[in-house]
């Protein structure tokens, strides 16, 4: 359903929060992920890893067939940053 | 140089019929086995022993989802028996624990999930798991015991066949007779139901168990036996140096007296009884006790065709003069719990040593005469006089055959 909403709609920044938070509880289900601050680091916020963000990136992959570059990675600190770096992505 | 007596002093287990030893011993002498059909992926439906412990109650979710299922049952059996032998694991000094986990094969699970799962990209391995290695190295189970206790000592795996949880035994005791370390958490697990390959190997061999009642599949020394019950499981023990354990007033459960591995060195998969019953009175040999003292014998028998006869040959041959040395098998139960069986099987005797009773050999409908043991407890339990030593065989492929001898503890 989210892949179909995705590739069909045009996704504000929220809608890509939303689908960020959605895999954070996928890959860390013992996070209470309901009071994130956007603009807050993730992991000041979380107990997530480097290979939780690896994880992040492969869902990304799979569910919604985006390509987040090595290079990259940084942009996915906060979910500020992630709305602005992935938003133009989902509506490319 | 002193050779330090060593002594379990606490079990923890997951078995396909209790997740206790309290419970799993009920369920032995009420004779309740519990397998089940489970949908194999490539294959359908397979009877299996399926265990349903409380993950949760050692390890966070996302652990859970990060580590494996072997992982997952070595630390929850590790976790009940450390609670089991009451020691004070917060203040016991952490870089002189070992883990020494028992494994048939580890690895083939992540592998073929991780396959499967890129069939569903077009085999681009893009989508191939970063968890992928971590999962698989060979020491995976015994290293998520050290991550999820904090334990700084030595860790490996110890891969035997299925003569593996007899096998994390020894490995034990040889750790704490050298002083190695001052606490050995050790025995056996499998996660084997979750691959194919496991199943389809069996299946291609003419040893897979198939019956239209999955309680009944199991059916070691039964004429009509047809195969190989896969199962899940897994069981740690504490073992503790004698003087260490009665210095903290540590429950003792049992003695590790004698053991013995050898090898085989004639076939890939059918066993040799000459080889079995050499590694038999060799353990018993190391134990300074007559072949007479042996009160149960716990076999290995996984109810294929020709392993049942040639584990039988070998008992007839070396208790042939034991009028009172009784025999058992397990797998009836619970069916084969691979890296884990040894372990598990000795766990679902040691009680006798308290109760005298010896659980039976189930689904024996109609004895195969090649498989008549002397003794051999069948579809009833048994009450003794008394249990005062155990043998547990545990043989696997490859030929690697193991048997510990056991103690009752009374001194």
């Amino acid at each position: 359903m989210i892949s179909q909403f995705v590739h069909n709609n045009f996704m504000t920044a929220e809608q890509v929060k939303q689908i960020v938070i959605d895999i954070i509880n996928e890959i860390a289900p013992d996070e209470d992920t309901s009071d994130l601050k956007s603009e807050v680091n993730l992991r000041e916020q979380m107990d997530l890893d480097s290979m939780d963000f690896l994880d992040i990136v492969m869902e990304l992959r799979k569910q919604h067939d985006i390509e987040v570059p090595e290079e990259d990675y940084p942009k996915l600190a906060s979910l500020d940053s992630c709305a602005d770096y992935l938003t133009p992505k989902f509506n490319t | 140089m002193t050779n330090p007596r060593i002594v379990i002093t606490g079990v923890g287990l997951t078995s396909p019929n209790g997740n206790s030893l309290l419970e799993f011993r009920d369920n032995l002498l009420k004779g309740n086995a519990n397998i089940q059909e489970i949908e194999m992926r490539y294959m359908g439906k397979v009877p299996a022993g399926v265990c349903d412990f409380e993950a949760t109650k050692y390890q966070s979710r996302k652990e859970l989802r990060v580590g494996t299922r072997a992982g997952s049952i070595a630390i929850y059996a590790a976790s009940e028996a450390l609670a089991d032998s009451r020691i004070n694991f917060e203040a016991f000094q952490k870089n002189r624990i070992g883990v020494y986990v028992g494994t048939t094969e580890h690895g083939n699970v992540e592998t073929e999930n991780e396959i499967y799962n890129i069939s569903k990209f077009n085999y681009d391995t893009r989508y191939w798991t970063h968890h992928h290695n971590p999962r698989t190295v060979a020491n995976n189970p015994a290293g998520e015991v050290t991550i999820n206790l904090g334990i700084t000592g030595p860790h490996y795996t110890i891969g035997a066949a299925c003569a593996a949880g007899n096998a994390g035994l020894i490995q034990a005791v040889q750790m704490l007779k050298l002083n190695e370390v001052d606490l050995a958490l050790a025995g056996g697990v499998s996660e084997s139901i979750k691959t194919f390959g496991i199943f389809a190997g069996f299946k291609s061999q003419g040893a897979l168990a198939k019956h239209k009642n999955p309680n009944c599949a199991s059916r070691p020394f039964d004429r009509y036996r047809n195969g190989i019950v896969v199962s899940e499981g897994g069981c740690i023990y504490t073992l503790e140096r004698l003087d260490d354990a009665l210095k903290r007033k540590a429950p003792i459960i049992a003695e590790i007296i004698g053991y013995c591995m050898n090898s085989d060195a004639s076939d890939y998969v059918l066993p040799n009884p000459v080889r079995q019953a050499e590694c038999m009175r060799k353990a018993i040999k190391s134990a300074k006790i007559e072949l007479e003292d042996v009160d149960l014998v716990s076999t290995h028998a996984t109810s294929t065709p020709q392993g049942d006869i040639q584990e039988c040959t070998a008992i007839n041959e070396v208790f042939k003069s034991c009028p009172t040395t009784y025999v058992n098998n397990t797998k009836g139960f619970i069916g084969h719990a691979m890296g884990a069986a040894g372990a598990l099987e000795l766990a679902g005797n040691l009680p006798s040593f308290q109760d005298n009773m010896i659980h039976p050999t189930i689904n024996i409908d109609d004895l195969d005469p090649e498989c008549a043991i002397k003794n051999l407890v069948i579809n009833q339990s048994l009450k003794v006089d008394s249990v005062d030593i155990i043998l547990n065989n545990s043989f696997g492929m490859l030929g690697i055959n193991s048997a510990l001898v056991l103690k009752k503890f009374n001194d």
